[in-house]
């Protein structure tokens, strides 16, 4: 059902009617547009496909792939996400202000993701270049495969820390339970303490960036056997 | 089994045929150097396969079409399930998903044009969408892969229809492999990967898991698409009747089953030879599938895996197919496997070249080494200038031309006016196997094994 006010179109989605807001949102947008979503209730697919710098309040807990592979939007979820938060996200910004759940961010290229809570299992999972921010802990296997990018984790990493990590680098502040193969800790540089301290300010988060842990690939895997004489 | 064929051997002579040649060559190799081999192309082995079946043509009880004058339609239309826009063809053979990366920008262009020239479509492949094959392609397929390489909303909107892969033929189970030597600065670019460096994709998706997630992500894709096109589902043929039944209730349109004799650019020989079921009985599986779900004709399957000749797409069809994906044949016609290439008009001889790879024409598999002799599956800047785009769109637009009135041949001669109009009834098998996975009657009987 939508309705609009002054300063915003309002789509109360209690009737399930994902389909009509995200036809909404593919279409011609003003560049001051604001949109608010009403009773999302754990709808998947919300405001996925997005292709305008629009600002998007989702008043309420989200299902699978909310803002999924969003272009230029701000959008804000008031509760929780469900897997695939800003899935291969490319640019704008995705704020979670609860818990996200499995797959945060999954090979997003681009923008920032935001998750005030805790990240399930595979935070960041094949990120291709997008920038994480993590207020709590994440999951098992988070950075698996991350390619591009950066991942802040203000709490805790569960086991397997960036298993088979390429290029993305990780922060963590608190303890790391384990990493996974080919994933190393690092010295933190002047340059990763400045890029903390950005992150964290765009993240609204206010924590010391000395205490973060730099995670990144030892790059063992690079070249299958490299060392070898072989026939492939 | 290498064994000669000039007359009987003396038992001084005598090959086992436990352990041939062939399979000393592959104990010794893995006894020096420590390493599995990988490769490019499908299986050697043989297997069951379309060969084994033959149709039934026209006599007195059934009427056959008169060859070249009394129409036999080969249109084609995929995803009138849920699509706004359905594919629609002039045939029902399709170019399938091969990766640019795995193929050159030149080649991705060729296929392209000939696809559009005949009237079919062509598939990207792991490595996102080039602009050359955008432009090129009038109806272009974007693969959904687990590594999501290149994987943009820009070129989801620009897609006629996405195709979700869970897997391929050659390696059900398996994820895709493209050694460093292949990635140039393009590929590594678009792959957001060091240059040089192997990149291994992953064997299962990112963001979901198992067939109930995979009906939430195929709405995401419906909605980022308003539901405009297509969405197929393609899997390595394994536990087909199975898996197919789950695609089909996961929400694909399109449904496309790959068998154990499909190619890849770069796979473990031991997977390529031994995992996943031949596409004969692929096919079977998966047309049962649908007759039990009652969605045949309304889901429609795509059959891939060594389909060489209008004579296997007439096959796959009278078994159940809506259409087939042609991919090693594809290679074969730009000149894969050829003793020349053509350049400006002239052959030139390329053994010299498959020599330093340790082969020669006809026995090539090298794709994964990216120095292909005749410049198809390289991305090495002298060599893939060695397949010229035109040449390659030429020989592809006949081949598929050449196919589509093989096929059309066979129908008119099964008294069918639509190629769609071929059924099991109009098959036999020359085998017991062929028989068995087919579903059809051995010839001369009306025995089909396990089924009385």
């Amino acid at each position: 059902m939508k309705a609009e006010t002054p300063d915003s179109v309002v789509f109360d989605i209690a009737d399930g009617s994902v389909r009509a807001l995200n036809q909404f949102l593919h279409g011609p947008m003003g560049p001051t547009q604001r949109v608010v979503v009403e009773n999302p209730d754990g709808a998947h697919s919300i405001a996925v496909g997005v292709n305008a710098p629009i600002e998007i309040d989702i008043r309420g807990h989200a299902g699978y792939y909310a803002a999924g592979m969003n272009m230029h939007a701000t959008v804000n979820i008031a509760g929780n996400a469900g897997p695939g938060v800003a899935e291969n996200m490319m640019s704008g910004r995705v704020t979670v202000r609860g818990f996200a759940s499995v797959s945060a961010g999954a090979s997003a290229h681009g923008g920032l993701l935001v998750i005030e809570g805790d990240a399930g299992l595979r935070c960041g999972i094949s990120l291709k270049g997008a920038d994480i921010v993590v207020g709590g802990d994440v999951g098992a296997f988070s950075a698996f495969m991350a390619q591009a990018g950066r991942i802040v984790v203000c709490g805790d990493a569960a086991e397997n820390l960036g298993d088979s990590l390429y290029e993305a680098v990780l922060y963590v502040r608190g303890e790391v339970k384990s990493l996974g193969a080919d994933a190393q800790f690092e010295p933190m540089t002047d340059a990763d303490r400045a890029a903390v301290a950005s992150l964290l300010q765009a993240a609204g988060l206010a924590h010391d960036p000395a205490s973060f842990r730099r995670v990144a690939s030892a790059k063992q895997l690079y070249h299958w056997n490299a060392d070898a004489k072989q026939e492939y | 089994m290498t064994t000669s064929n000039t007359g009987p051997a003396p038992v001084s002579r005598e090959e086992s045929a436990t352990f041939d040649r062939k399979t000393i060559d592959y104990i010794q190799r893995a006894a020096a150097s420590g390493l599995y081999e990988i490769r490019g192309l499908g299986a050697k082995r043989p297997v069951p396969h379309f060969d084994d079946l033959l149709f039934l043509g026209a006599s007195l009880s059934r009427y056959p079409l008169e060859g070249y004058r009394e129409k036999c339609s080969s249109k084609t239309v995929l995803g009138t399930r849920f699509a706004k826009k359905p594919v629609e063809l002039e045939m029902p053979i399709t170019i399938a998903g091969m990766s640019f990366g795995a193929l050159s920008a030149n080649v991705k262009e060729a296929l392209g044009r000939a696809a559009t020239e005949v009237g079919t479509s062509t598939t990207t492949g792991d490595g996102g969408m080039t602009r050359e094959e955008r432009e090129s392609s009038k109806v272009l397929v974007y693969q959904c892969l687990p590594s999501r390489y290149g994987f943009n909303p820009d070129d989801v909107r620009r897609a006629d229809a996405i195709e979700v892969v869970i897997g391929q033929g050659a390696k059900p189970g398996g994820g895709g492999m493209l050694l460093g030597q292949k990635i140039n600065p393009r590929v590594a670019a678009m792959r957001v990967l060091p240059q040089g460096v192997d990149q291994r994709s992953a064997a299962r998706h990112p963001d979901w898991t198992g067939p109930d997630d995979l009906v939430i992500k195929i709405l995401e894709l419906r909605e980022i698409t308003d539901w405009k096109v297509p969405i197929y589902v393609k899997i390595g043929a394994t536990r087909v009747f199975n898996d197919v039944k789950l695609a089909v209730h996961a929400g694909a349109d399109v449904v496309v089953v790959d068998g154990m004799q499909g190619g890849t650019a770069a796979t473990q020989t031991t997977f390529i030879e031994n995992v996943g079921i031949p596409t004969l009985a692929a096919v079977r599986l998966a047309v049962d599938a649908l007759e039990d779900l009652n969605m045949k004709g309304q889901v429609q399957l795509i059959v891939s895996g060594g389909i060489r000749s209008g004579a296997d797409a007439a096959k796959a069809l009278a078994m159940g197919a809506d259409a087939v994906s042609i991919g090693q044949g594809v290679l074969f016609a730009l000149g894969c496997n050829s003793e020349t290439y053509v350049q400006g008009g002239q052959h030139i001889s390329a053994v010299q070249d498959y020599a330093a790879l340790g082969t020669a024409p006809g026995f090539c598999h090298h794709c994964h080494t990216g120095r292909c002799p005749v410049g198809v599956t390289t991305q090495d800047a002298l060599l893939e200038t060695r397949l010229e785009p035109a040449v390659g769109a030429k020989r592809l637009r006949n081949y598929l031309k050449t196919m589509n009135m093989e096929l059309t041949t066979i129908a008119r001669a099964c008294g069918k006016q639509n190629v769609h109009h071929l059924e099991r009834e109009d098959l036999v098998a020359l085998t017991v196997e062929a028989a068995a996975m087919a579903g059809v009657p051995l010839a001369g009987t009306s025995w089909i094994p396990g089924h009385g």
